[in-house]
């Protein structure tokens, strides 16, 4: 068991270093990082001054490794923008993106689970064609167009949520919605489909011939056993989601992590860029890992061996 | 009706011999399965209308997407009290006619969903195959290649490569192709895997068929069905995806009428004039939507165990 | 002692895509307290939908009619749901066959032993699990208090199964019907087991349905059997009646496919039955063994064929032919 997780350790390292570098490759090399500094009204002398202090006129493989150096100890450079450390600005930000991804992910799964049982225990009956056209719906909305025309709705013709920023609880509502809904098919139907196999499955047989009430056969013997890989789906989708959210931050003006990313994109900050895309890499690389420890914790046939 | 029981299984079982005297044949049965599946009557019809209105947009649209025309601005469309026949769809705050930019629209999205489908199906197609029918080494540097591409958010990696390589369509089309090739990989690399354990290509390396002949001719056909749904659900993802960059300002430049810039530009006018950001979505939905239902029945008809 | 269970010309019918499945027909027999009933058949030929059709475990679609069918006085058809499910594990519980597969991975064995107990006597956890021990203790597990915390997947298949016997006693129930609870495991556990539920049948006065293929079991176990073949009974009656007379040809058959130790010679055939089992959708008219039996006339596919008392009482059979000629063909068999 511990020589598995010092492996999978090893890997998830590697592949931290990996997007990294590619990553820290595609921001130095596909344009010119001083020029994009400069601005466009900058001289060519303002350029190649700006390139010799941020070090842009040194060979790529020294520059990497001068900033991996660096971070390794928690130093990701200073902003180029907002003159301060890069690591302590993330930080201050981090928080509300995870506030927010958590809202967004609580709200997919009190969506989806719920009807993914249902559709399940009706199969083929109009509950299961709602719920599985609702899922398709929700694959093809465009997440900014559902965004705006919540605030349409919600936040001007019926005055019922605030817009923008993150004043109350309340500013978390649409956002949340708006970000989480697009995980709601994948994870509804990963639970109809399991909880159409265990449903078929000797043990609730027995189960049903205990003449247990159909409520706890339901909930304490089939989902208990057909979560287990949806759990593990929706840590993977918080990954996806602390990534995705910069869209639903823009628009809803929510000050995290996303929104940094944005903003830092148009100033071509780049070692905000280089930073903010590793921590969003580590931190899908350690859900994914969680996400396999879930499934190993939940299964007891995994956990006492 | 209750839920599938272990019952079930057995009784139907009883009357499978009877029955199968009475089937017809194969190729019958597929056809009947495709027309009568509503997902993808209706998902193939709505495509190839937006197809065609894309391929023929410089002769059905009325007028030209980038003309602008100052005193028709803001008009609304022709179901409002104010809307008029002469602009069906109404007009943007530049007077530009939006069903003619709807029409092109449609051209830019439909471009950019299919070519960076291409590109990366390529690119997954290729690693997933190798990874699937070598294993050993190959499967594990593709699957660290593939998980190193999880890891990193794309988004934001294809908002920064555009935002510095500088917007043009075509850029927009390869940083995506570039990017979204992880799903190909991963299905056809399960794919291959699951057919390369079959009989017949075994039997095919006895008599000394070179790899290549092999993969052409043995695997590709058996793994085609699911590359074709997975195809189908890359052209969805690039289109929103293009739509979002656009959206946020680093896709498509104006004054192309990408529909994810249209929404772009009109949000600051919403409150007053929701069309102009309800016409533009709607197209999106419905082109995203049918392409996702014409995928979702083409897996149900042709891979129904894949179904999740 | 009177019959905990009657039931009388009990009928299934299935509708599925080809037509109407008629699975179980005209099914009857009754179960007495202290009274091992043995069901036997090949598989498909609706024992274990004739014991599903008595828990009311089978699916919504089947429709399940009877002359009578009631459990201590209590009618079963169109019982309700609820009342259904406070008899169900209470006072007649159902042990399934495959013991693998049977108990919840992600609970542990003390959790569902108490769960039965709690749900239909409110117990608290300590004399539920009081009871669970006692009960494991009974089917023979050692170390009983230790098991409670241990998992499914932990134990063998024979401890499952022991594991399921003591579930259904939780409540002490009046019936128990086994379903093949010997076929998936091991020969020498087998024994075991049969032994195992004979000793609790006796013990706790209790009712049991034993359904199997295997007559080897039958000999051993029941007092009455009843021959199933294409949903009917063929022939019933008390085991000793069965093996000495078996008068329905497909009960004869069958005796001949199993050796007899002592009685079959080393080196002898085995007898078989030629043919397979007919399909069961649309109206079925006359004998359902009637394109494998030897001795198939004319009448026996014309018209539906009714049980017949054999000169014994309390021994019945299902074939258009006379006692005698029924024993007249078991001794040609036999000197052939």
């Amino acid at each position: 068991m511990l020589h598995y997780a010092l492996k999978r350790l090893g890997v998830a390292i590697l592949v931290a270093l990996t997007v990294s570098m590619v990553t820290f490759s595609l921001l130095h090399l596909t344009g010119d990082p001083a020029m994009a500094l400069a601005g466009e009204s900058a001289t060519e002398a303002d350029i190649e001054n700006i390139r010799h202090v941020y070090g842009y006129d040194r060979p790529f493989l020294v520059q990497y490794v001068s900033w991996l150096g660096n971070a390794l100890r928690g130093d990701f450079g200073r902003s180029h923008y907002l003159k301060t450390e890069v690591a302590s600005v993330i930080f201050k930000r981090l928080p509300t993106t995870m506030i927010l991804g958590g809202c967004a992910l609580g709200f997919a799964l009190l969506l989806s689970i719920p009807l993914g049982v249902l559709a399940a225990i009706r199969p083929n009956t109009i509950v299961d064609r709602i719920a599985l056209s609702i899922a398709v719906v929700g694959q093809a909305l465009p997440s900014f167009w559902f965004a705006l025309i919540l605030i349409f709705w919600f936040g001007i013709e019926w005055r019922l949520l605030p817009i923008t920023g993150t004043a109350s609880w309340r500013n978390f509502i649409m956002p949340s919605v708006a970000l989480g809904y697009y995980v709601t098919p994948a994870v509804m139907r990963l639970t109809r489909a399991g909880m159409l196999e265990v449903l078929a499955s000797d043990y609730i047989r027995t189960a049903r011939a205990k003449g247990l009430r159909p409520g706890v056969v339901l909930f304490k013997h089939a989902l208990r056993n057909a979560i287990i890989p949806v759990v593990a789906l929706a840590a993977v989708q918080f990954g996806f989601m602390l990534g995705g959210s910069i869209v639903i931050e823009t628009i809803f003006a929510i000050n995290g992590l996303g929104f940094l990313a944005w903003e830092s994109i148009q100033r071509a900050d780049l070692p905000m860029m280089q930073a903010i895309v590793l921590v969003l890499a580590c931190f899908y690389i350690v859900l994914t890992f969680l996400a396999d420890m879930l499934n190993a914790f939940l299964d007891p046939r995994i956990r006492v061996a | 009706m209750s839920p599938p029981s272990a019952i079930d299984a057995a009784t139907t079982g009883t009357i499978a011999s009877a029955a199968q005297i009475l089937e017809p044949s194969p190729a019958v049965l597929l056809r009947r399965r495709v027309f009568g599946h509503a997902g993808i009557t209706i998902g193939a019809t709505v495509l190839l209308v937006i197809f065609v209105v894309a391929l023929l947009a410089p002769v059905l649209s009325p007028y030209d997407p980038l003309a602008q025309d100052l005193t028709q601005r803001v008009i609304p469309p022709v179901w409002h009290e104010a809307g008029t026949w002469a602009h069906p769809l109404g007009t943007d705050q530049f007077g530009r006619d939006y069903l003619s930019r709807l029409m092109y629209g449609a051209r830019i999205s439909l471009l950019i969903g299919f070519v960076a489908m291409l590109i990366s199906g390529v690119i997954g197609t290729t690693l997933g195959v190798a990874a699937g029918y070598f294993g050993g080494r190959v499967d594990m540097v593709v699957n660290f290649i593939i998980t190193t591409r999880l890891s990193m958010p794309v988004v934001l990696v294809a908002l920064a490569v555009v935002s510095l390589v500088g917007n043009s369509l075509w850029i927009v089309i390869w940083v995506l192709g570039l990017l979204i090739w992880d799903r190909f990989a991963v299905v056809m690399r399960s794919s291959t895997q699951q057919v390369r354990n079959l009989d017949y290509v075994a039997a095919a390396k006895a008599l000394g068929c070179s790899t290549v002949r092999i993969l052409m001719s043995e695997i590709m056909p058996n793994i085609v069905n699911n590359l074709i749904v997975v195809a189908t659900i890359e052209v969805a993802h690039a289109v929103l995806l293009e739509a979002a960059l656009s959206f946020l300002g680093l896709g498509v430049q104006p004054p192309a009428p990408s529909w994810g810039l249209m929404v772009s530009e009109a949000k600051g006018m919403m409150f007053f004039d929701p069309w102009l950001i309800g016409i533009p979505g709607a197209a999106l939905f419905a082109m995203v939507l049918s392409i996702n239902l014409l995928g979702d029945g083409l897996r149900d008809v042709t891979a129904p165990e894949n179904r999740n | 002692m009177r019959a905990i269970l009657e039931i009388d010309g009990l009928n299934i019918d299935i509708p599925v895509s080809a037509g109407m499945l008629h699975p179980v027909r005209d099914v009857t027999f009754s179960v007495e307290r202290g009274e091992t009933v043995c069901i036997v058949g090949e598989s498909g030929c609706g024992k274990s939908l004739t014991s599903l059709a008595i828990m009311g475990l089978l699916p919504k679609k089947a429709r399940v009619t009877a002359r009578t069918l009631s459990f201590e006085n209590t009618v079963l058809i169109g019982l309700s749901e609820r009342r259904m499910r406070d008899l169900r594990g209470d006072r007649m519980a159902m042990i399934f066959q495959e013991p693998m597969t049977s108990l919840n991975p992600a609970y542990t064995i003390g959790n569902q032993l108490e769960e039965m107990l709690k749900r239909h006597r409110n117990a608290t956890t300590r004399e539920a699990r009081e009871r669970a021990v006692f009960l494991l203790e009974k089917v023979g597990i050692t170390s009983a208090a230790s098991r409670l915390s241990q998992y499914p997947h932990q134990l063998s298949g024979g401890l499952r199964q022991r594991v399921m016997i003591a579930m259904t006693l939780m409540c002490e129930p009046d019936l128990l019907i086994a379903d093949e609870p010997t076929t998936a495991l091991d020969v020498t556990i087998q024994a075991q087991i049969l032994l195992l539920l004979a000793e609790l049948q006796k013990e706790f006065n209790m009712g049991l349905i034993l359904i199997t293929h295997d007559l080897g079991i039958v000999a051993r176990v029941a007092d009455r059997v009843a021959v199933m073949y294409a949903g009917q009974i063929v022939e019933s009656g008390e085991v000793k009646q069965i093996f000495d007379n078996p008068t329905h040809p497909y009960t004869q058959g069958l005796l001949e496919c199993i050796p007899i130790p002592g009685k079959t010679a080393p080196g002898a055939h085995l007898g078989s039955i030629p043919g397979i089992v007919p399909s069961l959708v649309g109206d079925q008219r006359g004998c359902g063994f009637a394109d494998r039996c030897h001795y198939a006339m004319a009448e026996c596919v014309a018209e539906n064929v009714t049980l017949r008392e054999t000169m014994t009482a309390g021994h019945e059979y299902r074939c258009v032919m006379s006692t005698d000629r029924c024993a007249g063909n078991l001794h040609a068999e036999k000197s052939s």
